[in-house]
């Protein structure tokens, strides 16, 4: 077994904010079941409460978490290891954890109520948030040395994805919004993993019919075997670009 | 044993270390002084394979430490400032890094653990410790693994005379038996006894590496300190 990722996991676990975040979501998760009648609005609040916090605090625990344990990786780095093997064993040591509180938190009780293949694409698509929020926050610490503007880093691409984003594309909808744009739409949800996991769980919820046309079309894709294949696709690019550039980076950074 | 060869290092404009050659042998006992910000550090660090040079190659038995991490498992090392996780306790930092460092033939040398009597406080956490404790604790750690090489930088500052006095009979005994022991201090007085050789580095270059006898006798002063201060002066 691995050692280093070892105690990181261990570290991270007994850290007091996972716990209360594995709890939030728990209790986050349980109350809206119980308070809708039909599970498959629950399931759509509870959508909704996920792509806001999920990719949140992984970005940010990530990112605070890296630049708490530098003394760490200082001490590990003049060890006889490899510096891919260390950063490695940082990514999957958060990745894991993190995994792990969500699927504590929200994963035991959705598949509780809504033991269905949503409930599980739900669970799937979280999780994948987690990963792909985490090997961000590691691109953005590895290129600033500054705490502060590190954290700053995380917080600014945290609020792109979640909201400037949306924003922007509104936006160009308005402006061309003469031209058919639906196709391109889909590819541009492409470039967002927050909107992509949206999109696949939305479609399984069959409340696309309120999306109008671009819903349609959306399903038209997504809801077929393929398109789904292609979504997790990209949302697995999102965790391993960010995670490649940042070994890279890692490799060569002075400490 | 470790040589550089046209090492050079720039910190955005700064160059820390401007084409350093050198080379350090088994048995030699290096002491590495210089002004501050001189690069003594820096230069550790680029042996280390911490910071990574732009120019230049190091080997390490012949070998280029480039893309390599294996040579680490012969150098024990001890930080300037050690800095460990704040929540570990020392017994978990020494069972960790025996943990992570063990091999298959293996001896930990505990001896400082021991004189240090760092035992007894094994379960208190990182964070409450003093510096010195920590000093200790690094001392301890970069002498565990009966490496063959030994860095050790700044090894006395902020220890207690008595620990100070413990761990230079560690320094000679580990000299003895044939390791390559490079140390930087600003205390010339405690290197006298300890050291054969002896670096003066300024603003990134190597000014003279010599024998302490040949510097003794260049000089004509008896103590090391004075040794230096008139070659520095020279020098200057």
């Amino acid at each position: 077994m691995n050692k280093v990722f070892k105690y990181f996991v261990i570290d991270i676990l007994r850290n007091k904010t996972v716990i209360f975040y594995t709890l939030f979501l728990f209790i986050v998760t349980f109350t809206l079941f119980s308070f809708e009648e039909n599970t498959a609005k629950g399931l759509l609040s509870l959508l909704n409460i996920i792509l806001f916090i999920v990719p949140l605090i992984s970005i940010i625990f990530s990112t605070i978490y890296v630049y708490n344990c530098s003394e760490f990786i200082e001490l590990l780095i003049c060890q006889p290891l490899k510096r891919k093997y260390i950063w490695l064993s940082l990514f999957t040591g958060l990745a894991f954890s993190l995994c792990l509180s969500f699927l504590i938190g929200c994963g035991i009780p959705v598949l509780i109520y809504e033991p269905t293949s949503t409930g599980l694409i739900l669970v799937i698509t979280g999780c994948l948030l987690s990963v792909i929020f985490v090997s961000i926050a590691l691109l953005a610490t590895v290129t600033t040395r500054d705490k502060a503007k590190g954290i700053g880093k995380a917080i600014l691409l945290w609020l792109y994805f979640a909201l400037i984003f949306d924003g922007l594309v509104l936006f160009l909808l308005f402006q061309f919004a003469e031209y058919p744009l639906e196709k391109m739409m889909m590819a541009i949800s492409g470039l967002n993993p927050i909107d992509l996991s949206r999109i696949i769980v939305l479609l399984r919820l069959d409340v696309s019919a309120l999306m109008g046309y671009t819903g349609a079309v959306f399903k038209d894709f997504f809801g077929t075997t393929l398109g789904f294949g292609v979504a997790l696709l990209a949302l697995s690019l999102w965790a391993i670009v960010p995670l490649l550039i940042s070994t890279k980076k890692f490799r060569t950074k002075d400490l | 044993m470790i040589e550089l060869k046209n090492i050079s290092k720039n910190f955005a404009k700064f160059q820390a270390l401007k084409d350093i050659n050198l080379t350090c042998e088994k048995g030699q006992c290096i002491a590495l002084i210089g002004p501050n910000g001189s690069g003594k550090t820096t230069l550790i660090k680029s042996i280390l394979g911490m910071v990574v040079p732009e120019k230049g190659e190091i080997l390490f038995k012949g070998k280029s430490i480039k893309n390599d991490f294996e040579y680490r498992a012969e150098i024990g090392y001890m930080p300037q400032i050690g800095r460990y996780p704040d929540n570990m306790t020392i017994g978990q930092i020494f069972e960790m890094m025996k943990d992570i460092r063990k091999s298959k033939d293996s001896t930990f040398d505990e001896e400082l653990i021991n004189n240090f009597e760092l035992k007894k406080i094994f379960d208190k956490r990182m964070r409450t410790l003093s510096g010195g404790t920590r000093q200790k604790v690094s001392a301890a750690l970069a002498f565990l693994f009966n490496a063959n090489v030994l860095i050790l930088d700044e090894p006395t500052a902020g220890l207690d005379p008595l620990s100070a006095d413990i761990l230079k009979e560690k320094i000679i005994k580990e000299n003895k038996k044939g390791k390559l022991i490079i140390i930087t201090s600003h205390i010339l007085s405690e290197l006298d006894e300890l050291i054969s050789h002896l670096i003066y580095m300024q603003d990134g270059k190597i000014r003279f590496y010599k024998k302490i006898d040949e510097l003794k006798n260049e000089s004509g002063q008896a103590k090391l300190s004075k040794a230096i201060s008139t070659l520095m002066h020279e020098a200057i």
